[in-house]
């Protein structure tokens, strides 16, 4: 055939591509960007390109499984298959991809966490038939039985296999899954509430090959982790929120379990500081360590952590922390370069200035809500952490503006800057600006800064990825202009509440051509027109917010329909668009989320009409007064498909004063 | 009237004692012609006779009944006038009984012997009557005497009715069994109590009961558990030269083992009746002592004295009591005393129970689950209770009241799997439970197993279902309701062998599928 090709085309057209082997485009397209739509237009060049493409292809996502069919026969080499867009995966369709010939050989991982209405049977013709999967994820099954573990059991490759919050599932399927699949690597089982210490045991006991264990918020007790800890193995463990688990249990982390190098038990709220020594004196290879939520931070918990030499990672999210134990901690631990002090209580300028000094080497460092800390802290931070790649300081409100010029001046390597609900203002966003590979940079709730820190950060920044300008008031069009002037890689960004913002700034923004979330909502300036340009320009949208932006109407919805045909998740509430800018938005075939709350030009018909044309919808939130106003056959219908709806019923809420909202909230809170 | 009466009592003197005789099948002992005098009958003496005999022939038992009752009942008929007759009778039945009866029985026979038994039994009432209505002191005989003649003649009016008991029981094959244990439960003070001609009926009841062959053995033989006493009625080893009283001494100076205990073994025969107390005089069975003494109070007065109802258990308390632990009687067993490592059975129920167990038939099948199957009917009761309950179940078709148990049970071995059962899964996959899909184990776990096995069957019965309504009910968040496939479980399954074949099947339907829905658009839009 390619032979065939080859002779004619050289003969007669002399399309250069045609020279070109098989092999070669292969490799081409092997270094195309990931992006969908490039191999999409690839593929569009011409024939012989098209099934290339085609042929080429090994991971697909597609939308709806009503597709299944062509899309099975013209991608026959597909090995990963991810199906979490398609709500509505029955059995049939199971049966389906397992029946097809090619497909069930070269399938090797699957992915059903965002869909429905399989079962067991479905399960058991793919494990059966596709012999080489390796990878299934069920997540969310909550409607999957013990039968559907079993029948997943059949898989007898299955080295990863993710199964969270399937909570109709018992020791039972586990117990058949432990003894199906010897070969797992990874087993995630978090949520699923009916398993217990005896299919976790068995697991232990039967699936020797266990690198990564998820068992969090299992109702487990110390009854099983003797067997896990003999994993010969494991290097991942996860037993957050085990209730059951204490320090009696972490005693049989004493004698074993040397491969292992990730622990988190986190939320473990029996355990206590008296069974940290067993953890620390046997596994002496642990690399990650999760304490959040579990442990005061004392001298005596650092001093035991001190035999953990490789240390790397160390959360301690919301844990009481003592001086003490965080200058304790200073001394051990020399090699850990990511800190998590988030929501912990009682760190302290002193403690946290101690610990940072000894620990020169950190590249990440959280220390969200840590509200006593002031600039001395910062200045330690920054004058001995000079590698930090990302620094999470929201709410540190004792941290003056000053503080954020040394953040900008020492700190260059940063990557992720997180300053939400600081007093930051403009001459610190103009140091900040000097870390030039920042790519997330959230400055929420900081309404000190305005257009000309923005403009810092914008001519010096072209890396910047995501920004979050929440309800940071001071800025208008012309930062925002910057911005989109300056960073043009720019993917997310956020301009709620910035009053200030107009439909010049969407269209600047559109010049943003990855943009693929916008969220501006209250923004009252912004008009169909802004939508509109965003619409026409950023074609990878699929997140767009416009809640409160009472002038969008019909008219913006029109070209978004159009237009913006990966748009996944809308949020239309309070805007002027009625049933006909709804029912064009239907047609987005991606659009899975919409939330259409208090839209007065919506119509129940118009609702019931929309709702029937989108296809693909999977979550919808309404108006609980539609309920009554719509025939109960249309939502079970729809429920059939895979949608499902949250009725609300708020009241119509009057808008919070821009610049004082902060107050405002502190009283309503009081 | 008169000569009558006295005939009778010669007769009864002469026919108590050849009974006796004849049924201890001991003939060179007690030569028939031996004078027929009570009085020269020796309590030692006579229960030798009895105990002699203890030589297991097990495999004659069952018959014997029959044939040591009927023979006689035939003869009986006349004894009353011809004594003489009864002697020879006594001698026939010794030499049948010798000659090594291999008998084929003819029920029909029976029956007519045993009607025939019972029109003579009433005679023999009437003459009883006769006799006690006529009881005069002008017999010259000592009341005592009388009483005696009158007691003998009761006696041996209900040895026929033992015997009528028997034969009829000897239909039975387990009464038979049963009937063997009934001779050593003649408590030593009742003998004493009695006089010599009662004593010689009511051995020979005992030894009407206790079928046993004659050749002088030295196996070892049990009774049945009798909490009195349980060693007074056990025949121990070389018991050939002693006597019944002595039995426990025997049993103590030969069997003390190394260990502290006395090692008792009882027979299989033994062990296999189900009664274990019986009515020296009307042999009915009894599984409890207690409930014999009962019984034993409608015999008569003496039977209701503190004394005969007391448990006679106290008599040997004065001696230092052993520990005593039993043994099975199956050779190769743990259990059996000649076993290397053997571990004695604490009490004769523990016996009973251990040999059903493992070496019995499994004769009670559980009706409710109909696989279950149990040799102890109470392990069968206790099963019941909690059949169905059983939930826990494995690929293998065991099953477990408990889900640890059953965990443990697959922890354990390779290739099984929790089953889930068909109602849990509500149809939808009843497959699933073969963890293992390996054909091997599928086999395995097919052979024996209700619904782990048909998996592949239901899966496809559902595959098509789930086939053809797909389209139509395309909406509907379940597409089939899947319950209806439960009566799939119920058909024997094939084993799938061949899955490739089993899947051919489902391509049609995929096929029809593909038609319809095919003609959907298939922009590419839609991938992402």
């Amino acid at each position: 055939m390619k032979k065939q090709k080859m002779s004619s085309s050289s003969t007669t057209s002399g399309n250069p591509f045609d020279l070109l082997s098989d092999e070669i485009v292969f490799l081409v397209l092997d270094h195309l960007s990931p992006n969908p739509l490039d191999s999409k237009s690839f593929s569009l060049v011409c024939k012989s390109f098209y099934s290339l493409e085609s042929l080429h292809r090994r991971s697909l996502r597609p939308l709806r499984t009503q597709h299944l069919p062509s899309v099975l026969s013209r991608y026959p080499n597909l090995s990963l298959l991810d199906l979490s867009l398609c709500p509505r995966v029955p059995d049939s369709s199971l049966h389906l991809l397992s029946s097809s010939p090619s497909l069930s050989l070269s399938l090797r991982s699957i992915d059903l966490s965002r869909s429905r209405f399989f079962s067991a049977s479905g399960l058991t013709s793919l494990a059966l038939r596709c012999i080489n999967l390796v990878e299934v994820d069920v997540s969310n099954a909550t409607e999957l039985r013990d039968a559907g573990a079993a029948a997943l059991a059949q898989a007898k490759n299955l080295e990863r296999l993710r199964m969270s919050r399937c909570k109709m599932v018992t020791d039972m399927g586990v117990g058949c899954l432990a003894v199906g699949c010897r070969k797992l690597r990874e087993l995630v089982l978090k949520w699923c509430l009916g398993v217990g210490d005896l299919g976790v045991g068995l697991v232990a006991v039967k699936c020797k090959e266990l690198r990564t264990l998820d068992v969090s918020y299992l109702p487990i007790s110390n009854k099983c982790l003797p067997s896990i800890m003999k994993l010969p193995y494991l290097e991942d463990l996860i037993l957050e929120g085990c209730y059951g688990i204490d320090d009696d249990g972490l005693a049989a982390l004493k004698d074993g379990c040397h491969s292992l190098k990730s622990l988190d038990i986190s939320s473990c709220q029996s355990i206590s500081q008296v069974g940290v020594p067993s953890i620390t004196s046997g596994s002496t290879s642990l690399r990650h360590l999760n304490l959040s939520y579990c442990i005061p931070v004392t001298f005596a918990l650092a001093g035991s952590l001190k035999r953990l030499s490789v240390l790397q990672t160390l959360k301690l999210d919301g844990c009481m922390v003592t001086i003490s134990g965080l200058k304790a901690l200073g001394d051990c631990c020399a090699s850990l370069t990511e800190l998590s002090l988030s929501k912990c209580a009682g760190v302290t300028d002193e403690g946290l200035s101690a610990l940072v000094t000894k620990h020169r080497q950190l590249k990440k460092l959280d220390i969200t809500c840590c509200r006593k800390i002031t600039d001395v802290s910062i200045a330690h931070i920054s004058r001995s952490c000079t590698e930090l790649t990302s620094l999470r300081m929201e709410s540190c409100t004792l941290v003056p503006k000053e503080a954020f010029v040394l953040i900008g001046q020492r700190c260059p390597h940063l990557e992720e800057l997180d300053l939400t609900d600081n007093e930051i203002d403009d001459e610190g966003l103009e140091y900040i600006s000097r870390c030039s590979r920042i790519r997330v940079l959230k400055l929420g709730i900081c309404l000190n800064i305005t257009d000309k820190g923005l403009s810092c950060i914008g001519g010096a920044c072209p890396k910047l990825i995501e920004l979050d300008l929440y309800r940071s008031a001071g800025v208008t069009g012309v930062g925002i202009l910057s911005i989109a002037r300056g960073c043009p890689s720019l993917e997310i960004i956020n301009v709620s509440y910035c009053n200030d913002i107009t439909d010049a700034s969407l269209m600047s923004l559109s010049k943003c051509s990855s943009l693929n979330t916008l969220e501006c909502r209250g923004c009252p300036l912004i008009t169909s027109l802004g939508i509109s340009a965003i619409a026409v320009s950023c074609r990878k949208l699929t997140k767009l917010d416009i809640k409160k932006c009472g002038n969008i109407d019909d008219t913006g919805m029109i070209p978004l329909a159009h237009y913006s045909q990966n748009l996944r998740q809308i949020n239309l509430s309070y805007t002027s668009v009625t049933d006909v800018g709804l029912l064009s938005l239907a047609s987005v075939s991606c659009l899975q989320s919409m939330t259409i709350l208090h839209l007065k030009g919506l119509t129940a018909c118009g609702l019931a009409a929309a709702l029937l044309t989108c296809g693909g919808l999977t979550k919808v939130k309404l108006q609980s007064s539609f309920r009554s106003m719509l025939p109960h056959l249309l939502f079970d219908h729809l429920e059939a498909r895979g949608c499902t709806f949250h009725w609300r019923n708020k009241v119509f809420q009057a808008e919070l004063d821009p610049k004082c909202w902060k107050i405002q909230l502190e009283e309503q809170m009081q | 009237m008169k000569d009558l009466k006295i005939d009778t009592e010669d007769n009864l003197h002469a026919e108590a004692w050849a009974k006796s005789t004849a049924r201890n099948k001991l003939p060179k002992h007690v030569p028939p012609d031996h004078p027929s005098q009570y009085g020269n009958f020796s309590l030692p003496r006579n229960q030798q006779n009895w105990v002699d005999p203890s030589v297991p022939d097990h495999t004659l038992r069952p018959q014997e009944p029959y044939e040591g009752f009927n023979q006689p009942s035939e003869n009986q008929s006349n004894h009353p006038h011809n004594p003489s007759s009864v002697q020879d009778i006594g001698l026939q039945m010794n030499d049948i009984i010798e000659i090594n009866k291999i008998l084929d029985w003819d029920p029909r026979t029976m029956l007519s012997n045993l009607s025939f038994l019972k029109q003579k039994i009433h005679q023999l009432q009437d003459l009883v009557d006769l006799i006690v209505g006529r009881r005069s002191p002008t017999m010259g005989r000592p009341d005592e005497l009388v009483t005696q003649q009158q007691q003998l003649i009761t006696a041996d009016l209900t040895s026929i009715i033992v015997q009528l008991i028997s034969t009829a029981g000897s239909l039975l094959p387990s009464v038979k069994n049963s009937l063997s244990a009934a001779g050593p439960s003649i408590p030593a003070e009742q003998l004493g109590q009695l006089g010599g001609v009662i004593l010689n009926t009511s051995s020979s009841v005992n030894a009407a009961a206790l079928p046993l062959s004659s050749d002088g053995g030295t196996k070892v033989i049990a009774d049945q558990p009798n909490p009195v006493d349980p060693t007074s009625h056990l025949v121990i080893e070389h018991l050939d030269e002693h006597e019944s009283k002595d039995e426990e001494d025997v049993e103590d100076g030969e069997n003390l083992p190394p260990g502290s205990y006395e090692i008792l073994q009882l027979e299989k025969e033994e062990i296999l009746a189900p009664h274990t107390h019986f009515c020296t005089i009307c042999g009915k069975g009894f599984k409890r002592d207690a409930n014999l003494r009962m019984h034993m109070r409608g015999h008569g007065d003496e039977y209701k004295t503190p004394a005969a109802l007391a448990k006679p258990h106290k008599d040997t308390g004065s001696e230092p009591v052993l520990i005593k632990r039993y043994s099975c009687p199956y050779v190769g067993c743990k259990r059996n005393k000649d076993h290397k490592k053997f571990q004695p059975l604490k009490t004769i129920l523990c016996v009973k129970n251990h040999y059903k167990r493992t070496h019995c038939d499994k004769r009670y099948t559980c009706s409710r689950c109909n696989t279950k199957k149990f040799s102890v009917i109470a392990d069968l009761k206790t099963h019941e209770k909690h059949c169905g309950k059983d939930k826990w179940l494995c690929s293998c078709g065991t099953t477990f009241s408990r889900k640890d148990k059953l965990f443990g049970h697959i922890t354990l071995f390779q290739g099984h799997t929790p089953a889930i059962p068909l109602d849990e899964a509500k149809g939808q996959a009843g497959p699933s439970t073969q963890g293992e899909t390996n054909e091997e184990s599928h086999k395995l776990g097919n052979m024996n197993f209700g619904f782990a096995s048909d998996g592949e069957v239901q899966d496809l019965m559902e595959d098509v279902k789930g086939m053809v309504d797909e389209p139509s009910g395309y909406y509907s968040p379940l597409t089939f309701d899947s319950s209806n496939f439960g009566g799939f479980n119920e058909f024997p399954r094939p084993s799938f062998d061949d899955p490739e074949g089993a899947f051919s099947f489902l391509i049609p339907g995929s096929c029809n599928y593909t038609r319809k829905s095919g003609g959907e658009s298939t922009s590419t839009n839609n991938l992402s």
